[in-house]
């Protein structure tokens, strides 16, 4: 008991810190060097001489990091949600489809257009951008409407994970017809986008951005009660007064509404939803959702920020696809669970 | 005799179309520990389910003290119902005390959290359920008596008039059965809770609970105290399988063992009877030896090597140990004239 109090107290500062540190090395690190006291400067507001670092910093790392920042956040509380509702430690933002929804209807976007009105989306600027955008919502709300839609008239968590998973398949196997008769610069394109970036955003966006996944996912830390009933399963869960229909719908609702999002201005990006929930249950021991929601928010952030970190890391004539990234650090955590559960278990 | 606490009138139970059971009915008095028996796939699970509400009944009602279950939210029957199921669940990092804080829920606000008082309930539970000193343990490092115990605590954490337990015991070695069915009956004493469990275990049942509810394969219900079933001869009926008895008198089963030859034997006590078993087990029933056989067994009770085999009027041979003497016996059998091929009751 004394040990667990220790750990809670100490661990939200102590992460609160770490946090803080990778934002600010996020922000003074890249190909092109720029002095930390100039870094300071720009960031408190005073400016600096050299304009370009002040263009750097400002208009590229500061919304970069804040787009990490939030997608972090926002995928680590996804993936928890999911994790607990489908009580399956495999379970990630994309298992229910949404992200392959987000594909298809980028898809749709990035490989038809170009041949239905002859031209390639990428020569559109930020019409195009925001026309991805757009589709990304499009395809990702009309998955999550069937998901909610069969939750509602079917039931049934296993049923509702099966029909996600397919249509994750469904949508996959349009794509790659779709891909199959495009141009090739809107396949290059397509493939692109399907790497995943935090950086392509304006600083504008980026708070946008930011706003709406950090909003959501502090107000999923009001899902906690029900979560932790959910993890006992439906029967004990009713038992205990939950309604397990509409927290279903609640649950399912709010990580598809983050991960959506997510996948709409960054591309799908991967393992960071499903790595996150493990680590932040590794931290601390507790079953209590109101605690582990509150460290995939803290390690979400933390997770992002450091893959965004090593993309770029110094040294290196060009950026690395997010998605590399991120399966180096999740892949290795999801595989050290399995390897534990297995010893716990079995 | 006390309160009603919850009836069930002329309840049919099942799935969809299917009828599992009709025609059940049953009462709940306050304070009591209720065993209910069946044969599996009588639906004693759909039973208990229906009961709870988490399962739609065909027929008939469910009252908890007047109040219709069908007709109570999730959020009203929390407070009068809690459950302990078969299901082993697996809650990843969740500890004792974390479990048993849970079944507050019905009582606590949007968040979950405990105040003063429901942590006070949550720990009186865990001693109550002997499981206090395990609270910072994780309930995946516990042993199945032990997690049975935790989710006892969390129903009593509940603080409903009535606990429902599918088959608390089903996974248990025999010390730990009985424990959990004396710390059920000490809580139906303590706190006047009404308890109603599913169970296999008869002879516990008969004698550590209140009233039986026996199913048979579907229905009726035949519901009293386990002294007025035994009297009215109802578990004959209940168990009639190939190869089962049921002694009233003692309320203990037998086994029927198919027997097609005899053997006769001279003797009598202890050493006698379990002759008797070990050759019954084998197919084998015993009779009295009568001065016209010539070949027969013979039990002399003060002697160190008491089992001995006598043939044409002499003893060829003394034994100490059963088996050895068994298996020589089954050896020399033809010497036994099969007389008639029977079959009968023997313990």
């Amino acid at each position: 008991m004394q040990y667990n109090l220790l750990r809670k107290s100490i661990l939200i500062p102590l992460s609160l810190a770490l946090l803080l540190i990778l934002f600010a090395l996020n922000l003074a690190m890249g190909s092109v060097s720029v002095p930390i006291s100039d870094v300071v400067q720009i960031m408190i507001g005073k400016g600096s001489s050299n304009i370009i670092w002040e263009n750097i910093l400002l208009r590229t790392r500061l919304p970069q990091t804040i787009v990490a920042l939030g997608a972090g956040m926002a995928l680590g509380v996804a993936g928890l949600l999911m994790q607990t509702l489908f009580r399956n430690p495999l379970a990630g933002p994309s298992v229910l489809g949404i992200s392959s929804g987000s594909s298809l209807g980028v898809g749709f976007v990035l490989l038809i257009a170009g041949q239905v009105w002859g031209f390639s989306f990428s020569k559109l600027g930020i019409w195009g951008d925001l026309a991805v955008i757009i589709a990304s919502l499009g395809g990702a709300f009309a998955v999550l409407a069937i998901i909610l839609f069969i939750s509602h008239k079917i039931g049934g968590t296993l049923s509702v994970l099966i029909i996600g998973v397919m249509i994750g398949y469904l949508s996959n196997s349009v794509v790659g017809v779709l891909k199959f008769y495009s141009m090739e610069e809107d396949v290059h394109n397509y493939v692109i986008w399907g790497l995943g970036s935090f950086s392509r955003m304006s600083v504008d966006r980026a708070y946008l951005f930011a706003m709406i996944t950090i909003i959501p996912s502090l107000l999923a830390l009001f899902l906690s009660k029900s979560l932790n009933l959910m993890a006992l399963g439906d029967r004990y869960a009713s038992n205990l007064g939950l309604k397990i229909k509409r927290a279903r719908l609640l649950i399912i609702l709010c990580a598809g509404t983050l991960t959506a999002i997510v996948t709409a201005f960054c591309g799908p990006i991967i393992f960071i939803g499903m790595a996150v929930p493990h680590l932040a249950k590794l931290v601390s021991r507790t079953s209590n959702h109101f605690y582990l929601i509150c460290n995939a928010c803290i390690l979400g952030a933390i997770t992002a920020l450091l893959c965004n970190l090593l993309a770029r890391l110094p040294g290196m004539e060009s950026e690395l696809p997010i998605n590399s990234v991120t399966a180096f650090i999740g892949a290795p955590v999801v595989i050290s669970v399995i390897w534990k559960k297995r010893k716990e278990n079995f | 005799m006390n309160k009603k606490l919850l009836q069930i009138r002329n309840l049919s139970i099942g799935y969809g179309n299917k009828i599992v059971a009709s025609n059940l009915s049953a009462i709940i008095p306050s304070g009591e520990l209720i065993c209910l028996l069946g044969s599996n796939g009588t639906g004693k699970s759909t039973l208990m389910r229906s009961i709870c509400g988490f399962h739609p009944v065909l027929n008939g009602s469910v009252f908890i003290d007047d109040l219709e279950v069908n007709q109570l939210s999730e959020k009203e029957l929390s407070k009068w119902i809690a459950v302990v199921l078969t299901d082993r669940v697996i809650v990843p990092n969740a500890n004792v005390q974390e479990l048993v804080g849970y079944g507050r829920s019905p009582y606590t606000g949007m968040m979950g959290r405990l105040n003063a008082m429901d942590k006070i309930i949550v720990s009186r539970a865990m001693e109550q359920c002997g499981i206090a000193h395990k609270k910072d343990s994780l309930l995946s490092s516990l042993s199945d008596g032990e997690r049975q115990k935790a989710f006892i605590a969390k129903a009593i954490a509940q603080d409903t008039p009535l606990i429902i337990l599918d088959e608390p015991t089903a996974f248990l070695d025999l010390p730990a059965r009985v424990e959990i069915m004396q710390l059920l009956r000490d809580i139906a004493n303590a706190s006047g809770k009404s308890i109603l469990m599913s169970t296999h275990d008869l002879d516990l049942a008969l004698q550590l609970s209140d009233r039986l509810w026996l199913l048979q394969s579907g229905g009726p219900l035949t519901t009293g105290s386990p002294e007025d079933l035994l009297l009215q001869n109802a578990f004959q009926s209940m168990f009639q399988h190939k190869g089962i008895v049921f002694d009233n008198k003692t309320g203990l089963f037998k086994v029927m063992h198919t027997q097609n030859s005899t053997i006769p034997v001279k003797g009598h006590g202890f050493e006698y009877v379990l002759l008797r078993r070990a050759l019954s087990r084998k197919g084998i029933k015993v009779i009295r030896a009568n001065s016209e056989d010539n070949n027969w067994l013979e039990v002399k009770n003060d002697s160190k090597e008491p089992f001995a085999l006598f043939v044409e009027g002499e003893c060829i041979q003394s034994e100490a140990s059963l088996e050895v003497f068994v298996n020589q016996v089954l050896k020399m059998q033809e010497l036994f004239k099969v007389k008639r091929s029977c079959c009968t009751l023997s313990e």
